[in-house]
C-alpha cells in the first residue's frame, strides 16, 4: 500500500485558486522534491497534505485512510512536518524541543516519561547532535537548528516527513549534508516529500520530482527525465544549462538573461 | 538539568511554607513563634491554646490574610506564566491582556448590583472571559502585527473596561457603594474574610489543577499553532481550555482582592531566569514564587507603616522597576 495518495486535490484561498487538480502518490522510501517558482503554491500544497489546511475538493489517503477521517493526533503519528520558518519565542533546551515529538503518543494529561526521553535522545544520536541536548535551541546556527527539528520529527516515529524548503536557511555545506541525511533516512524506509528552490538538489537526494507551475504539476517523474532545460525555462523564466558531472548527477547553471532596466524612470 | 532540578524543587516547596509561618509574627500585636505554633495546633490539641487574644489574632486576622496573599499571588503568577506561553508572548499577563480590568469591571458591576460574593465572582469571571476573547480576536485579525498588536489590543481592551469601571463609579451611591468599589479596585488584602476565601477556593483549585496537568502542552503551544497541530494537538481547543482556566484564576483573585497588577508579568520572568522556560517546571515554580512574592510584599506593607496601604499600589511600585530592570537586561527577546 502506498504511504500517501493524493487524488485530484484543489485549494482556494479567498476565492483565489492556489492549486488545482493535483494527484500523486508516495511509496515507501520515496524522496519527492517539489520544484516551483516563488508563490506557485508549494507551501500551501504541503500544508494541505499535512492536514494543516482543508482542501476544497479531491481526496488525500494516508496508508489508505482518508485524511478527513483522521484526527490531528492520528495524522501526526504518520507524518512529521517541518515548516519553512520557525518563530522562536522562548529559549527551550534542545532536548525539551526534541521530546515534543512524543506528543502524538501522550494523552493531554500526561508528561513525557523516561521512555520518551530515551527515544528523543536516540533521535539526537542518530543525527550526531547529542552534544547539543542541553543547549538553548534559539542560540544554535541555522544548520544545527534544522537538525534539531529533524530530530523532533524523527522522535514522532512517522512513516513520512514533509519538509517545506528544508535547505533554505542553510549554508552551502549544510544543504548537502541535510540532503544526504534525508537520503539515508529514506533508505531505512522513511518517505520524504519536500519543496525546494534548488533543481540541483534533486539529483542528490530525490528519486522523484514534481514540477509545479501556477498551481499545477506540469511534470512528475525521475529527476533525470523531469529536470530538463525545457522545464526549468518554463519554471523560472530564464535559460538554464544542464551539465553532466559524476555518476549521472547533473548541475543546473543559469545563463545570463541580458536583463535591461528601464532607465527612463531612473534618477539619482 | 536533572541535578539543577534536585536543588531547585525543594526551594520552591520550602519558600512559601517558611514564609507562611514567619508571616504570623508580623503585625502590630507582638506574637512569638512559640505562641504561633501552639495556637495553630490548638484546634487539634486544645490544651495548647495560649490566650483568647492570640487565638483571635492568629485565626481571625492574620490567617485569612496570609492565605489570601498566598492564593492570589499564586493565581496571578500562574495565569501570567501560562498566558505568556500560549500567546507566545513574553509580555502577556492578566493585566496586559485586559483580563484584570475586564474581571474588575465585572466585579464592580457585581458590587453595584447586589454585593453578594457569588454574583461578584460570577460577573468577574464572565467579563474576564469576554475581555480576553476580544483581545485575542483583535490580535488574530491583525496576525502580521505579532506581539506588538496583541499588546496594543490588550491595552485597548483594558482602557475600554477601565472606562466602563469609571461609569460604574459615576453611577454608584457615593456614601456606600462608591468607597467600597474604589478601595477594592486599588487591590487590597485587608478585607479578606474566611467566607470570601471559601467562595474562591474551589474555582482556584480547579484552575490550578487544569493548568498543572496541561503544563507540558503549554510548551507545544509556545512553538506556534501549526507546529502544535503537526504534533497532534488541537491548538484552538487546548488554548481555549487554558484561557478559561487562567481566567478562572484571575477572576477568582480579582473578586476577593481587587486588581493587583504586575505580579502576573514580573514573577514568571523572575522564575524563568532561575528555572528556564520549560513550563513543566516554570508553571509550578511560578505558582510557588508568586504566592511567596505577594505574601512578602504584604508583610513589608504591614511591617513598615502603621496605616494600611492597598497592596495594588505596592506591587506596582515594586513591579515597575523590576520590569524595567528585566527589560534592560535584554531579557525580553521579542523585538
Amino acid at each position: 500500500m502506498n504511504v500517501l495518495d493524493v487524488k485530484n486535490i484543489s485549494f482556494s484561498y479567498d476565492k483565489e485558486k492556489i492549486f488545482d487538480d493535483i494527484s500523486f502518490s508516495v511509496e515507501k522510501g520515496d524522496v519527492i522534491s517539489i520544484l516551483g517558482s516563488n508563490g506557485t503554491g508549494k507551501t500551501t500544497l504541503i500544508k494541505c497534505i499535512n492536514g494543516l489546511h482543508k482542501i476544497d475538493s479531491g481526496d488525500i489517503f494516508i496508508r489508505g485512510q482518508n485524511i478527513q477521517s483522521l484526527s490531528f493526533r492520528e495524522i501526526s503519528k504518520f507524518i512529521g512536518y517541518i515548516p519553512q520558518n520557525h518563530d522562536a519565542t522562548f529559549p527551550f533546551k534542545v532536548l525539551d524541543v526534541v521530546i515534543m515529538g512524543r506528543a502524538p503518543y501522550l494523552s493531554v494529561n500526561n508528561l513525557p516519561k523516561e521512555k520518551d526521553t530515551k527515544i528523543a535522545l536516540s533521535s539526537l544520536k542518530t543525527l550526531g547532535i547529542e552534544h547539543l541536548k542541553d543547549k538553548e535551541y534559539t542560540n544554535l546556527s541555522g544548520g544545527e537548528r534544522q537538525l534539531v527539528f529533524l530530530a523532533r520529527v524523527l522522535t514522532q516515529q512517522p512513516d513520512m516527513l514533509i519538509l517545506d524548503e528544508p535547505t533554505s536557511h542553510l549554508d552551502f555545506g549544510n544543504q548537502v549534508k541535510l540532503l544526504e541525511i534525508l537520503d539515508e533516512l529514506a533508505k531505512k524506509g522513511l518517505s520524504v516529500v519536500m519543496s525546494s528552490h534548488f533543481p540541483d538538489h534533486t539529483f542528490l537526494s530525490s528519486n522523484k520530482v514534481a514540477v509545479m507551475k501556477e498551481g499545477s504539476f506540469i511534470d512528475f517523474g525521475k529527476p533525470e527525465d523531469v529536470v530538463t532545460e525545457e522545464n526549468l525555462k518554463k519554471l523560472y523564466d530564464i535559460d538554464v544549462k544542464l551539465i553532466d558531472i559524476e555518476d549521472g548527477r547533473k548541475m543546473c547553471v543559469p545563463l545570463k538573461s541580458n536583463l535591461k532596466l528601464d532607465y527612463e524612470f531612473f534618477s539619482r | 538539568m536533572e541535578d539543577k532540578e534536585i536543588l531547585i524543587v525543594p526551594i520552591f516547596i520550602i519558600l512559601p511554607i517558611a514564609l507562611f509561618f514567619l508571616s504570623f509574627l508580623i503585625g502590630r500585636y507582638p506574637v512569638s513563634p512559640y505562641e504561633v505554633i501552639c495556637t495553630l495546633l490548638s484546634p487539634i490539641f486544645p490544651n495548647l491554646a495560649v490566650s483568647q487574644t492570640v487565638t483571635t489574632i492568629v485565626f481571625q486576622i492574620r490567617l485569612p490574610r496570609i492565605i489570601a496573599a498566598l492564593l492570589v499571588g499564586a493565581c496571578l503568577a500562574m495565569a501570567g506564566a501560562v498566558f505568556q506561553g500560549i500567546f507566545k508572548n513574553p509580555l502577556a499577563s492578566s493585566d496586559l491582556l485586559g483580563v484584570s480590568n475586564g474581571a474588575g469591571f465585572g466585579a464592580a458591576l457585581g458590587i453595584l448590583m447586589s454585593g453578594s460574593g457569588f454574583i461578584i465572582q460570577l460577573f468577574a469571571f464572565i467579563f474576564g472571559i469576554i475581555s480576553v476573547s476580544i483581545t485575542y480576536l483583535i490580535s488574530q485579525a491583525y496576525k502580521a502585527g505579532g506581539i506588538l498588536v496583541s499588546i496594543l489590543s490588550g491595552v485597548a481592551v483594558s482602557a475600554f473596561f477601565n472606562a466602563l469601571i469609571s461609569s460604574i463609579k459615576f453611577v454608584a451611591d457615593p456614601m456606600e457603594k462608591l468607597p467600597e468599589i474604589i478601595f477594592w479596585l486599588m487591590g487590597t488584602l485587608a478585607n479578606v474574610t474566611h467566607d470570601k476565601l471559601i467562595m474562591v477556593i474551589i474555582p482556584m483549585f480547579i484552575g490550578f489543577v487544569i493548568l498543572f496537568v496541561l503544563r507540558w502542552h503549554v510548551n507545544l503551544l509556545a512553538m506556534g499553532d501549526e507546529e502544535a497541530q503537526s504534533l497532534g494537538l488541537n491548538p484552538s481547543r487546548l488554548r481555549l481550555i487554558i484561557i478559561v482556566a487562567g481566567t478562572l484564576l484571575t477572576s477568582a483573585a480579582v473578586s476577593i482582592t481587587g486588581i493587583i497588577g504586575w505580579i502576573g508579568l514580573v514573577v514568571p520572568h523572575m522564575v524563568r531566569m532561575v528555572v528556564g522556560p520549560d513550563n513543566r517546571i516554570l508553571i509550578p515554580a511560578s505558582l510557588s514564587f508568586g504566592a511567596s512574592f505577594l505574601l512578602l510584599i504584604d508583610n513589608i506593607s504591614r511591617a513598615l507603616i502603621a496605616i494600611e496601604i492597598p497592596i495594588g499600589i505596592l506591587t506596582a511600585i515594586i513591579g515597575v522597576p523590576l520590569f524595567l530592570y528585566l527589560l534592560r537586561k535584554g531579557y525580553f527577546q521579542w523585538a
